[in-house]
């Protein structure tokens, strides 16, 4: 005879049983970050919210960024490179599927890369790829990447959230719908309010701890205190309000973070507007400049000065900032040779975030201090970068610059601060062409000294990467040297 | 009871007026000066009312705010008298006929809609700054005059003394300018005092919001947003620009409604 009352009792305990699993070691996080990203194809788009929430956790590269900023192996197990430095041959890890079911192979390698730096490729970062000549399938598992020259920043630019390995098959979606072959799928997508995503089963590397993780946004700094002092969201990547941050310190709740970035923040400059084409107008205003007021004031201590466009944690930063140290009096000296020793009015565009706000109307009484009279107007970010950064109408702005090693930006004339120096351009050429450490190592310093002393920008600070999370929450980034959330090796502590 | 009322919101608009006033001519700090390492102080004898994050002085701040407030809010409901009016005025003249029909329907559009979310979306579109808030605090308060105007103006032309002036032969803009306009002053007055003070709120609305008067000219509105993330330590910040608002709206509140009683001919007869 059937014994149904039985069945229901085992039924039910196992039930009980699998809920005290998951009571005893919490699966699922909540993460909040502040932008949300406009849509999920990193290939294709400049907002660095799209990394937030995508490497490393649903789309890998052939290489990728490890938390301290090293290069580790990603989808590429190995890589040989030619002796001349101008053929890396990689062989890839076998049996890598992509959430869709289909297989990653040395095919869909060479469709990604190609599909980046093709002539129609929206790719934002399509610098990245410019010195690929050829990408040839060898078999399924290598593929051999020629290039023009030798680029000692290779595999540093295939590790770029923007070099992530895509499959033809489901490209077509890839910005609603992405499919990648990382450790976690896509699930779901609620505009303006969440993007969830759930353990990939079928991963090729180590299986996440995590079973699911939902990423929330917040953007108004008030609701992101409230959303976590409520204990609503586990972990704040980039909190936007250094002033609440001691009051988190206090609470054995939870853990505060504090690390690098490679996010420089300066004042751009508009170098073709009069008067800030004249170097002496832009050394003016760079003396004028209290930088550690500015940290003080606008991020309430958290920040490290910078005299160039360089992150201080990298082994090749020189300290420039003596360079431009505050000094007033100089300021007006300089104006004074340029022929303005009335001053003049500038614009001060500023984006939302809180560095640039408040960092703006800090900035603005010290430039008013000798003579610089700046119109501030607050802009939203669409408005931002309609204005400033397509449209180039502005004097200055204020804004970090998160990218890695971006210091390339300034060999682009028609970058939006417009800096055009042709010795600094065929530095950056030259510097890609070189493989030596030593010699590359020089080259960055010499670039960063070019860019202090034509005072290209203001360099402010580097933007401190702060973190508050649930004092529970193993593995967490520390530092942000690519803009990433990285779950993989997050965990809860019992 | 009736001056009670009267007296503190004469007292209570006379010190943001004066203070206001004071402003231009002097105030205790520099607030063009910021000094970070002088940053959140709590009221002390120095800082008479502390200072913000960027150790400004906020004393100074809410005299030269009050300035903003009032410049802004009389600006705008100037913009609202000068057009609303004349629009009622018209509206009662030509009573039913077609021009009557859409002034007054267009009001009411106007009047539908609620106010700040179109102020918002006004600064928005032109771009945010004191200018554009004005004009769209402005806007709305267009209908509120006209309507008060119309509906007043068209009791008076019932009376007889109108009658006696068209008869006399005087033209119905005439008569709406000498005879009906002196007449519904004070009530106009009234309301125009009770608009000045929706008009400040509006003003710290749309600054709180960040589409009002931009840094680094200070406003109330801005103050309370600046405030928002430091208020779990440094209450001050919200506390006193928040009272200063309260201090100010319900001052012009209390003064209208004094004004009410001491200028409506019908409330005063009721009471002799």
């Amino acid at each position: 005879m059937f014994q149904p009352k039985k069945i229901f009792t085992a039924a039910t305990f196992a039930v009980f049983a699998s809920a005290g699993v998951s009571l005893s070691a919490q699966s699922d996080i909540t993460v909040a970050m502040q932008l949300e990203p406009p849509h999920l194809d990193p290939t294709s788009a400049a907002a660095g919210a799209i990394d937030s929430v995508l490497y490393s956790n649903v789309f890998e590269g052939l290489t990728r960024f490890a938390s301290d900023g090293s290069i580790i192996a990603g989808l590429a197990e190995s890589w040989d490179i030619s002796s001349d430095g101008t053929v890396y041959t990689f062989k890839l890890r076998s049996g890598v599927k992509f959430h869709d079911g289909t297989s990653m192979d040395a095919n869909d390698v060479k469709f990604s890369l190609d599909r980046a730096r093709a002539e129609d490729s929206t790719n934002a970062q399509k610098a990245l790829f410019s010195g690929i000549t050829d990408v040839a399938v060898v078999n399924d598992t290598t593929v051999k990447v020629s290039l023009d020259k030798p680029n000692g920043s290779f595999l540093f630019n295939m590790a770029w959230g923007d070099a992530v390995i895509v499959a033809p098959e489901s490209i077509e979606g890839i910005k609603n719908k992405p499919v990648g072959t990382g450790a976690f799928t896509f699930q779901n997508w609620v505009q303006g309010d969440r993007i969830e995503l759930s353990r990939n089963p079928d991963y090729w590397g180590n299986q996440p701890a995590l079973e699911k993780a939902t990423f929330k946004f917040i953007s108004d700094p008030t609701a992101a205190f409230a959303a976590v002092m409520a204990q609503d969201v586990d972990v704040f990547t980039g909190f936007p309000a250094p002033e609440n941050l001691p009051q988190f310190e206090a609470d054995p709740r939870f853990q505060v973070l504090e690390g690098s970035t490679e996010g420089e923040t300066i004042l751009s400059t508009n170098n073709k507007m009069p008067p800030l084409d004249n170097v002496k107008v832009r050394k003016a205003i760079a003396h004028a400049i209290d930088r550690q007021a500015i940290i003080d004031g606008a991020m309430f201590g958290y920040g490290t000065p910078i005299g160039t466009h360089f992150a201080p944690h990298n082994p090749d930063y020189v300290d420039l900032t003596g360079n431009s140290n505050y000094d007033p009096e100089l300021s007006k000296k300089l104006l004074a040779e340029a022929g303005l020793s009335e001053g003049f009015k500038t614009t001060l565009k500023l984006p939302p975030p809180s560095y640039a706000r408040r960092g703006g109307e800090i900035i603005a009484s010290q430039l008013r201090a000798v003579g610089i009279e700046t119109e501030i107007s607050n802009l939203e970010w669409a408005q931002w970068l309609e204005q400033v950064f397509r449209g180039k109408d502005y004097g200055l702005t204020i804004v970090s610059h998160t990218e890695p090693m971006d210091i390339g930006i300034y060999a682009r004339p028609d970058y939006y601060f417009q800096y055009d120096n042709p010795e600094f351009q065929s530095l950056m050429t030259e510097l890609t062409g070189t493989t030596d450490p030593a010699e590359r190592s020089s080259m960055l310093k010499k670039a960063q000294r070019i860019i202090s002393d034509d005072y290209v920008n203001g360099y402010l600070f580097e933007l401190a990467f702060t973190t508050v999370a649930n004092a529970k929450v193993r593995g967490l980034w520390k530092n942000a040297p690519t803009q990433a959330t990285d779950l993989t090796g997050v965990s809860w502590a019992d | 009871m009736r001056s009670g009322s009267f007296i503190s919101g004469v007292l209570l608009s006379a010190l943001v007026v004066i203070a206001a006033g004071i402003s231009f001519l002097w105030v205790p700090f520099d607030i063009t000066q910021l000094s970070i390492p002088d940053k959140l102080q709590t009221p002390n004898e120095v800082h008479w009312l502390g200072t913000d994050h960027f150790g400004r002085d906020i004393l100074s701040m809410i005299m030269i705010g009050a300035r903003t407030s009032l410049a802004v809010a009389l600006l705008a409901v100037g913009i609202g008298f000068f057009i609303g009016v004349p629009l009622g005025l018209v509206a009662a003249t030509k009573k039913n006929s077609i021009i009557d029909e859409i002034i007054m329907r267009t009001n009411d559009l106007i009047f539908a809609f609620p106010s700040l979310v179109i102020a918002i979306l006004i600064t928005a579109l032109f771009g945010a700054g004191a200018m554009n808030a004005i004009i769209a605090i402005g806007i709305f308060n267009i209908p509120v005059f006209a309507r008060v105007s119309r509906g007043a103006a068209l009791s008076l032309w019932q009376k007889e003394f109108i009658l006696a002036a068209r008869v006399s032969g005087k033209s119905d803009l005439r008569i709406s300018a000498e005879h009906i306009f002196p007449n519904i002053a004070n009530l106009l007055i009234v309301q125009g005092t009770i608009q000045f003070s929706l008009g400040i709120l509006a003003e710290a609305g749309l600054s709180y919001v960040g589409l009002g008067t931009q840094p680094p000219i200070p406003s109330w509105g801005r103050m309370l947003a600046d405030a928002q993330t430091m208020v779990s330590f440094a209450p001050h910040l919200a506390i006193i620009p928040g009272t200063a608002i309260i201090i100010t709206v319900l001052g012009l509140n209390l003064l209208g409604d004094g004004l009410r009683d001491l200028l409506d001919p019908r409330v005063r007869k009721s009471r002799e």
